[in-house]
C-alpha cells in the first residue's frame, strides 16, 4: 500500500454508506448550464444537467455525439480551456470541493490523484516515444513522495494487478509495441496508480475489439471494487451500460432526459429517445424486420428550438411539448425519472 | 472524403480572399512591400532623377542629400537611380527564375507522376542527385563555368531550383491520381491528358504557387549573392549584390554605399516571403475559417 | 536497425557521388575557352599549348577523360589549383577546419536562440511573442547574409570598435599550435589565454552573421513541430493527470517535436557549411568559402570544381548521418528496420 498523504480522504471508502448517514457525493453536478460562445451566439452544450455519483458507484452516461456527455466528463476535470466556455449557472463539486471555482494549481493537484480519466483512443493517448513504465512512475512521483525505486515497484505491482502476464517486460516497452487492449490496460493502470475516488471513463472500449472490450470492462470493475473508486462511464453503447452500470443517465442535446437504476431503465424505458435507442439495438430486432432507427437528426446546439429538444423526432410529440419538460419520477419507480410530458404519467396506465 | 477538392476556396470568391487578407496583417504588409518595390522598379525611368550610368567625377562618394537621395558611388553615379534600376534586374531575375523553374519543373514532375514506372524512377533519381549538390555551390559552379553575366546567373539559379518543383509536382500528381474522383473520371473513359488538364493541374496548382512566391524571394537573394561574388550582371549595369560588393571598399566612411542596396534586397525578400507564407496559411486546411 | 540503414544507403551514396562527379565533369567542360591555353598564357606558341593539352590528357576522347577524372576522384585527387599550384584537395583540407569551426559555433548559437524562440512561439501562439518571433524568423530568411555582416562591421567595428574586422586571430599573437585545427580548442590546449580571447573576439561577428539566417529556419521548424505535438492526445492525457504546464511542454512535447526536426536541422548544418562562403568573404575568414570565392575570381576552375565535389560529398554524408540519428532517437523507427 502507498503511504498516505495528509490530504487523502476518500482512499479507503466503503462501498455504501450506512443507511441514515448522508454521504457526500463523489461527483455532484448541479443544474449546470454551459455554453461555448461563438461568432454571433453560442453553442449551448449543457442545459440544466444534474448528475450525481456516490462513492463506490458505477454510473453510466449514455448518448450520441453532441449530447453533451463528453463535455460533462471534460468539465468535471476542468480540462476545457478557460476562455472557450461560459457557465451560465450551476455548479460542479468533487467530494464537496467546488471545481468551477478552483484555481488551476488546485486542479492540478486533484487531477490524477482524486480524479482520473481514461480516454477513448489508447493508441494516441500515450506518449509514443516514452517507455510505458516511465509514464506511470512519472505520475506516481508527481503525486506522492515515493523514490524512483519504490515508484517502479508500485508500477510493476499495478501492471500485475491489470492481469498483465509479464509486467517487468511491459514496463520497459513502448506504446507502439503493445496492442490496443494492452494499451488500455496501461491507461487503467495509470488511472488507478494514485487510487482516486472517482474515475471517469470516456468511451473506453469504443476503439477496441469486441472480445477485448469485455475484458477491459471487467478489469475496470474489479479494480474499482477493490479500491472503492466510483466510476462514471461515458458511452453511446447501451449494451455496455446494461452489463456494467448500476445507474444510468440518458442525455440528449445537452440535457438529461431519463435517469434511474439501469435495470429499470432498460426494462421499461420511459423516454421516447431511450426507447428509440433500445429499439434500434440489433439484439432487440425481430428477425427479418427492418432495424428501427430514430427519424431525423440531432438538433443544432447553437440554434435549439424552444421546448423539448427531442420534439421534432418524437413519435409522441404533442401540445405540451412546446415547454421544456423537467425530470419527473415515475409513479411506481421513484428512482427512475424521465423528462417527458407524454410518458411521465404512464406508469399509472400500465 | 475525396469529393471535389475545392481548387482553393481562396480564389473562388474575391470577398473571401479579402476577408482572409484582413485577418493577416503580415500578409498585408508583404503585399505592400512587393507593390512598393515592383512599382519602384517599373517606374524607374520616371523616378530616377539621374542617369544611373552617368559618371560625374566631381561628385564622388557624396553622402545622402536632397539631390542624391542615397548618395553617390566612387565614380559619381547616383546611387538612388542605380538602386531603382538594379531593382529591375533583381526582381526581373527573381520572377523569371521562379516562373521558368516552376513551369519546367512542374511539367517534368507531372509527366513523371503520370507515366510512372521506370521513367518516373529514373527522373526522380536524377533529381535526387542534382539536389545532393548544395544549391549555392552548384549555382556558383555553373555560373562560374558559363561565364559571369546576368543571363548565365539566371540559368544557373533556374537549373538549381527545378528539382524542387519536379518533386512537388510529382508528389501532388501522385496523390491526386489516387483520389477517388479521378478514378471515377477514369471509369467514365476520361483519357490521361484530360485528367491532367482538369484534375491534376487545378489541384496541384496552389502549393506550386506558394512555392513560386517564396522562390522569387530566394532567387533574388541568390542572384544578389552571385552578384556579390562577381558572377552576376557585370559593370556598368547596376545590380544590388555587385553594388554591395563595391561598397565594401568604402565601408567605414561611406556607409550608405553598401547599406541602401541591402535594404532594398531585404525589403523585397521579406515582401515575397510574407506573401508566400500568407498564401500557404490560407490554403492550409487546418486553418479553415468556420 | 542502425546497420540496416547504412547497408541500404551505402549503394545509393555511391550512385549519388557518381552522379555528382558526372555533373561536375560536365560543368567543367562547359567552360568557354581552352583550359590549356589558359594555363599556358596568351603568348605561348601552339606547340606549347598542344604539349600542355596532351599532358593534361585534354586531347583524349571525352569518356576517357571522364574515366581519368573518376579514377582521380577515387584517389582523392581533385586536380591542381591553377592559382596556388597545390593539389586542390590539400588546399581545401587546410582551410576546412576554419570553416567547420565557424559553422559549428553558428549552429550552436542558432539552436540556443532558435529553439526557445520556436517553443515560446508555439506555446503563446498568436500573442505578441509569437508575432515578434515570426517577424524575426522571416527577417532572418530574407536577409542577405553578406549585407548583414557588412552592417555589423560598420556598427561594431567601425563605430564601436568592439570587435575586429576580420581574420581568425590577432596577427601579432600568431596561430595556436595545431592539434584539432579549431583555434578555440587549440589555444586552450596550449594554455594561451590571450590567443583564446582573440579567437573568441574574432568569432563573434562572423558566427552571428552566419547564424542569423538559420535562427529563422530553426525557430519556424520548432514552432510548427511543437504546434503539431501540442495538439496530440497524449498531451491531453498528461494534463488529465495533473502534470505541470511547463513540465508537459518541455518534458513531453519538445522531445517529440525535436525528433522530426532533426532532419531539417541536420540539413541546416549543410547549409551553414556553404553559407559560410559569403560570410567568410565579408570577414576575411580563412576558410574554404573564401578560398573558393578567390578561386572563382581568379578563374581557377579546378579549384571550384574540386570544392563542389568535396562539399557534395560532405552533404550526402551528412544526410545519411542525419537519417541514422533519426533512427536512434525515434524508438518507433528501430523496429521498422
Amino acid at each position: 500500500m502507498m503511504p498516505a498523504r495528509q490530504s487523502d480522504t476518500m482512499l479507503n471508502a466503503a462501498t455504501t454508506p450506512p443507511l441514515g448517514q448522508a454521504a457526500v457525493p463523489v461527483l455532484d453536478i448541479d443544474n449546470l448550464y454551459l455554453e461555448f460562445p461563438v461568432y454571433k451566439g453560442a453553442i449551448r452544450a449543457l442545459n440544466g444537467v444534474s448528475i450525481q455519483v456516490m462513492p463506490g458507484e458505477i454510473v453510466g452516461i449514455v448518448g450520441e455525439s453532441g449530447s453533451g456527455k463528453s463535455v460533462t466528463a471534460m468539465m468535471s476535470m476542468r480540462l476545457i480551456p478557460e476562455n472557450s466556455y461560459r457557465v451560465r449557472t450551476g455548479s460542479i463539486r468533487k467530494s464537496g470541493r467546488n471545481i468551477l471555482q478552483a484555481s488551476e494549481k488546485e486542479m492540478r493537484h486533484i487531477r490524477g490523484k482524486d480524479m482520473a480519466m481514461i480516454f477513448q483512443e489508447p493508441m494516441t493517448a500515450l506518449n509514443p516515444t516514452m517507455k510505458v513504465g516511465r509514464q506511470i512512475t512519472d505520475l506516481i512521483r508527481r503525486h506522492t513522495s515515493l523514490s524512483a525505486g519504490q515508484a517502479r515497484e508500485h508500477a510493476i505491482a499495478l501492471l500485475r494487478d491489470m492481469h498483465i502476464a509479464d509486467p517487468v517486460q511491459i514496463f520497459d516497452a513502448y506504446p507502439f509495441e503493445l496492442s490496443g487492449g494492452m494499451r488500455q490496460r496501461i491507461m487503467i493502470a495509470l488511472a488507478f496508480s494514485c487510487e482516486p475516488s472517482l474515475l471517469i471513463a470516456d468511451e473506453p472500449t469504443t476503439a477496441l475489439d469486441v472480445t477485448v472490450q469485455k475484458q477491459v470492462l471487467m478489469l475496470l470493475r474489479e479494480r474499482a471494487r477493490k479500491t472503492g473508486t466510483a466510476i462514471l462511464l461515458i458511452t453511446h453503447d447501451m449494451a455496455v451500460v446494461s452489463q456494467f452500470c448500476e445507474r444510468v443517465y440518458v442525455m440528449y442535446a445537452g440535457s438529461v432526459v431519463e435517469q434511474g437504476i439501469t435495470a429499470q431503465v432498460i426494462d421499461r424505458p420511459a423516454h421516447p429517445y431511450t426507447r428509440g435507442l433500445l429499439g434500434g439495438l440489433p439484439e432487440n430486432a425481430e428477425p427479418g424486420a427492418p432495424l428501427q432507427a430514430i427519424a431525423g437528426q440531432v438538433p443544432n446546439l447553437a440554434d435549439l428550438p424552444g421546448g423539448c429538444a427531442f420534439r421534432n423526432r418524437c413519435p409522441l410529440q404533442g401540445e405540451p411539448c412546446s415547454q421544456i419538460p423537467p425530470l419527473m419520477p415515475l409513479a411506481d419507480q421513484p428512482g427512475h425519472s424521465v423528462a417527458c410530458w407524454m410518458t411521465a404519467g404512464e406508469a399509472a396506465h400500465v | 472524403m475525396a469529393t471535389t477538392t475545392a481548387v482553393s476556396p481562396l480564389f473562388s470568391s474575391l470577398a473571401y480572399f479579402w476577408y482572409q487578407l484582413r485577418r493577416s496583417p503580415m500578409m498585408l504588409l508583404g503585399l505592400l512591400l512587393i507593390t512598393l518595390m515592383c512599382l519602384a522598379a517599373a517606374l524607374a525611368p520616371l523616378l530616377a532623377v539621374h542617369d544611373p550610368d552617368a559618371i560625374d567625377l566631381g561628385s564622388r562618394l557624396l553622402p545622402p542629400s536632397a539631390a542624391h537621395l542615397f548618395g553617390t558611388d566612387e565614380v559619381g553615379r547616383d546611387l538612388f537611380s542605380r538602386v531603382l534600376y538594379g531593382g529591375r534586374q533583381s526582381i526581373g531575375v527573381g520572377i523569371f527564375v521562379a516562373f521558368m523553374a516552376s513551369v519546367i519543373g512542374s511539367i517534368i514532375g507531372c509527366f513523371s507522376g503520370i507515366i510512372g514506372r521506370m521513367v518516373d524512377t529514373l527522373i526522380m533519381r536524377l533529381m535526387d542527385i542534382v539536389l545532393s549538390v548544395p544549391s549555392l555551390v552548384l549555382t556558383m559552379a555553373l555560373a562560374a563555368a558559363l561565364g559571369p553575366s546576368l543571363f548565365n546567373a539566371m540559368i544557373a539559379i533556374t537549373v538549381v531550383r527545378i528539382p524542387y518543383y519536379v518533386r512537388l509536382a510529382r508528389g501532388q500528381t501522385l496523390s491526386i491520381r489516387e483520389m477517388a474522383y479521378v478514378r471515377a473520371a477514369e471509369t467514365f473513359g476520361a483519357g490521361k491528358p484530360h485528367i491532367v488538364r482538369w484534375h491534376v493541374l487545378r489541384n496541384a496548382l496552389p502549393p506550386i504557387i506558394v512555392q513560386m512566391t517564396l522562390d522569387i524571394g530566394n532567387a533574388i537573394l541568390m542572384a544578389a549573392a552571385l552578384g556579390f561574388i562577381g558572377l552576376g550582371a557585370q559593370q556598368p549595369t547596376a545590380e544590388w549584390g555587385a553594388m554591395i560588393a563595391s561598397g565594401r571598399n568604402y565601408l567605414l566612411d561611406q556607409w550608405w554605399y553598401s547599406t541602401f542596396p541591402g535594404v532594398a534586397i531585404l525589403m523585397t525578400a521579406i515582401g515575397f516571403n510574407l506573401v508566400g507564407d500568407g498564401v500557404r496559411d490560407m490554403l492550409d486546411p487546418k486553418q479553415k475559417v468556420k | 536497425m542502425f546497420f540496416q540503414i547504412i547497408r541500404k544507403r551505402l549503394p545509393w551514396l555511391i550512385v549519388v557521388m557518381l552522379g555528382v562527379s558526372i555533373i561536375t565533369f560536365i560543368v567543367s567542360h562547359l567552360i568557354p575557352g581552352d583550359p590549356a591555353r589558359l594555363i599556358a598564357g596568351d603568348r605561348a606558341t601552339d606547340e606549347i599549348v598542344a604539349g600542355i593539352r596532351s599532358k593534361l590528357g585534354l586531347d583524349l576522347p571525352l569518356y576517357e577523360q571522364y574515366w581519368v577524372y573518376l579514377k582521380g576522384l577515387l584517389h582523392g585527387d581533385l586536380g591542381t589549383s591553377i592559382r596556388t599550384g597545390r593539389p586542390v584537395i590539400d588546399d581545401l583540407l587546410s582551410f576546412f577546419p576554419a570553416t567547420l569551426e565557424l559553422a559549428i559555433v553558428a549552429l550552436i548559437f542558432s539552436m540556443l536562440v532558435g529553439i526557445p524562440l520556436g517553443v515560446l512561439s508555439a506555446v503563446y501562439k498568436n500573442s505578441w511573442i509569437d508575432q515578434i518571433a515570426r517577424a524575426l524568423a522571416v527577417t532572418g530568411i530574407s536577409m542577405p547574409a553578406f549585407w548583414l555582416g557588412l552592417g555589423l562591421l560598420i556598427i561594431f567595428y567601425g563605430h564601436l570598435s568592439w570587435f575586429p574586422s576580420g581574420g581568425r586571430i590577432d596577427g601579432l599573437l600568431g596561430d595556436p599550435p595545431t592539434v584539432t585545427g579549431f583555434f578555440l580548442i587549440d589555444s586552450l590546449i596550449a594554455g594561451d589565454w590571450d590567443q583564446f580571447c582573440s579567437a573568441v573576439e574574432h568569432l563573434v561577428l562572423p558566427a552571428f552573421t552566419l547564424s542569423f539566417v538559420h535562427l529563422g529556419v530553426v525557430a519556424r521548424q520548432i514552432r510548427s513541430s511543437m504546434l503539431e505535438q501540442l495538439s496530440e492526445d497524449y498531451i491531453r492525457t498528461a494534463q488529465a493527470y495533473g502534470l505541470g504546464r511547463w513540465k508537459i511542454i518541455l518534458g513531453h512535447a519538445l522531445p517529440n517535436a525535436l525528433i522530426p526536426s532533426v532532419t531539417v536541422l541536420g540539413l541546416a548544418m549543410g547549409d551553414l557549411l556553404y553559407g559560410a562562403v559569403l560570410t567568410e568573404t565579408v570577414f576575411s575568414w580563412p576558410g574554404m568559402g573564401l578560398y573558393v570565392v578567390e578561386s572563382i575570381q581568379a578563374l581557377d576552375f579546378p579549384a571550384v570544381m574540386g570544392f563542389a565535389v568535396l562539399v557534395s560529398f560532405v552533404y550526402v554524408l551528412l544526410n545519411m548521418l542525419v537519417d541514422l540519428l533519426y533512427s536512434v532517437l525515434d524508438p518507433r523507427i528501430k523496429d521498422a528496420g
